[in-house]
């Protein structure tokens, strides 16, 4: 909630309510401050501090620039210059414009968020626990996946819940399994442009694969016709050796035009009866399913559906990139049964922590005592932590989102989070010792089981060291905790 | 606890003498569409808090302003036309439409909390903050008076059941 100091690169200013929070006290010591995309859950990787946003895996992507450079490059050099002379010197401008779009389009598809929902805050995802167990009546274990059902234009839609972002998806949005992220009218992960394609980043997606079928039509067609004219003068083999680079286009190009021409004319036909390539794959409207099952979304009309797809609002990113991560909000207390702190992000978990002490102080001595044990190595490390070290000792997450497999990543948290290892041994004491801290069992986590490694250490060490980042107010905290845990504990 | 006293007393805030009881929070209203929107349904845990007709009206407000930001018509394909001739590059020197709506959107809620919310002990959050999931309503408790944070512990554990 202290959103103050939080800043957002040419975006709107937020209003400062950092007057109202309660539990700020000018003794806070200012940790130096990491910003979100550092601490971003998704597997998304970022570049100019968070400015541009990929996929993990981005090899095709470096393909597809290559072949497109190349290509035009080889164009470029090679067969322009004979055509500006014999035909007309427009056609390397018109090819250059073309070049250019092309690749401004491909950047901005690459590059940009595609409309990631961030995750649900812990008070959020503890509200919506709570209204699950209200109605399926409290069992103590993970709850069958839940849908809500909702009528939109006469539809009826499911909206799933999302468990790794502990959320109900708005509907056409759907979890990529790649990124990792719950994607606003989700239409597929393109791994040829290196990132997911949803509701931000769609129009430079169609605008891209449209542009790249004329651009390629247009080489094909005009390094043909260097060819042909070239042999009239020439001959037809003495015109292919003098321009062997035309050869390596015509190929490229042949190969290319109908796997790109037909994804356009597929996307067009998307787009003119607003559908996502999710929702057609499924066949979610399609009347085979039903004679009532229409799309809701559909604007009734080709060209309002166009327009709307393509010359519509464009929305803000969500996820606050270079955003600071708020590190002293006042929260609720720690989620009951059934959250865990690996679904939330690394800010919120040092919330929650600085809203309970008295957590940690229940926690903390078992956590450190029993990592120590099992790793020597580990005690100075701690023992630092429980000193009151800064926070920035112990970078929450990786600088950037895993790069490598999870298990790897987790490997670079090791050297400050020793125990990221031996957590699951920790988290069955812990339940016994502390029985309404609920942290993980593996049945609730529901992505890959690197991530549990990487997700629950974190939350332990936030909680431990959190508790030291506001000495002033840790008796009004641990008050406050009291009666939150008073409160969800009843539940 | 004197330190924290004297903390609380410079900061010269009615909030500041409070601590944060519950959240409530106001889900997004889909039945038409994707079109951002809000529930109007007023949450009982507000019931005491603030009267039904200015809370309405705040969701109202906000989603009039949202349908704005989204609203297709003649200036978002001006916009959008434009962006797409000049390969998108206006928007390094432009802000969207939808961004300046939401500088509105941002300077509305300052004031409702300004005016309305924070003499009754509440705090709107701006939906932006929370992924334009929900709006989220901070209920504040005044520390000074126990009998009463006790007794909205055990109506929150009550509204929780």
């Amino acid at each position: 909630m202290h959103i103050g100091e939080s800043m957002r690169e040419c975006e709107y200013s937020q209003i400062s309510t950092r007057s109202s929070t309660p539990m700020e006290t000018p003794h806070k010591k200012r940790s130096p401050k990491r910003k979100k995309w550092e601490a971003f859950p998704g597997r998304n990787k970022f570049y100019c501090d968070g400015r541009i946003m990929m996929a993990k895996q981005t090899g095709v992507f470096y393909l597809t620039l290559v072949l497109i450079l190349v290509t035009c490059g080889l164009f470029f050099t090679f067969d322009c210059q004979y055509l500006a002379k014999e035909l007309t010197p427009i056609i390397p401008v018109i090819g250059g414009a073309l070049f250019l779009f092309v690749l401004g389009t491909l950047l901005r598809t690459s590059f940009s968020d595609p409309g990631v929902l961030p995750r649900a805050t812990p008070d959020e995802a503890a509200d919506l626990e709570r209204q699950i167990d209200v109605a399926n009546g409290s069992t103590g274990y993970r709850p069958p996946p839940r849908t809500k059902e909702v009528v939109i234009n006469g539809q009826t839609v499911k909206l799933k819940y999302c468990f790794t972002c502990k959320i109900f998806r708005p509907p056409r949005a759907s979890h990529c399994s790649l990124c990792d992220n719950c994607v606003e009218r989700f239409d597929h992960h393109c791994p040829w442009v290196g990132n997911c394609v949803g509701r931000r980043n769609y129009r430079f997606f169609y605008m891209f694969i449209l542009s790249l079928s004329f651009l390629t039509i247009f080489i094909f067609a005009f390094v043909i016709t260097h060819i042909i004219l070239s042999s009239h003068q020439k001959g037809f083999l003495s015109a292919l050796k003098d321009s062997p680079a035309s050869v390596l286009e015509v190929v490229v190009c042949f190969f290319s035009v109908w796997s790109i021409v037909g994804l356009s004319g597929f996307h067009t036909y998307l787009i003119s009866s607003n559908q996502t390539t999710n929702e057609d794959i499924k066949g979610s409207w399609s009347s085979k399913r039903g004679k009532d099952n229409y799309n809701p979304y559909s604007y009734g009309n080709i060209f309002t559906n166009c327009c709307a797809a393509l010359c519509g609002p464009l929305p803000p990113s969500l996820i606050d990139r270079r955003g600071y991560v708020e590190a002293d909000a006042p929260q609720l207390a720690a989620p009951t049964n059934g959250i865990t702190m690996y679904g939330a992000t690394q800010s919120q978990q040092s919330h929650m922590a600085a809203a309970t002490p008295l957590l940690q102080q229940q926690t903390s001595e078992p956590v450190i005592i029993t990592s120590s044990t099992e790793n020597g190595t580990s005690l100075p490390a701690r023992a630092s932590l429980t000193l009151g070290g800064p926070c920035s000792t112990f970078p929450l997450g990786q600088p950037t989102p895993p790069t490598s497999t999870p298990s790897l990543s987790c490997q670079e948290a090791a050297d400050v989070l020793p125990i990221h290892g031996h957590t699951l041994n920790h988290t069955y004491p812990l339940q016994e010792q502390a029985p309404h801290h609920h942290y993980l069992t593996p049945e609730e986590v529901p992505s890959p089981p690197g991530m549990l490694h990487c997700g629950s250490p974190l939350g332990h060490s936030h909680t431990v060291q959190a508790g030291f980042y506001n000495p002033a107010s840790q008796d009004s905290l641990h008050e406050d905790s009291v009666r939150g845990l008073v409160k969800l504990s009843s539940v | 606890m004197g330190l924290i006293k004297d903390t609380f007393h410079n900061l010269q805030e009615l909030r500041n003498s409070a601590s944060l009881a519950n959240k409530v929070f106001i889900q997004r209203d889909y039945s038409e569409g994707t079109t951002c929107k809000f529930q109007t349904k007023f949450p009982s845990e507000l019931e005491n808090r603030i009267e039904r007709t200015l809370f309405e009206d705040t969701v109202k407000t906000l989603n009039n302003f949202y349908a704005e930001a989204e609203k297709i018509g003649g200036h978002s394909y001006l916009e959008g036309c434009l962006a797409c001739v000049t390969a998108y590059l206006i928007f390094l020197c432009m802000e969207t439409r939808y961004e300046k709506v939401l500088k509105k959107i941002a300077k509305y809620i300052q004031e409702q909390n300004e005016k309305i919310y924070a003499p009754r002990g509440l705090l709107i959050t701006d939906p932006i903050e929370r992924g334009m999931r929900v709006i989220e309503i901070s209920i504040y408790e005044d520390r000074g008076s126990s009998g009463s944070s006790s007794g909205s512990s055990s109506v929150s554990g009550s509204t929780a059941r």
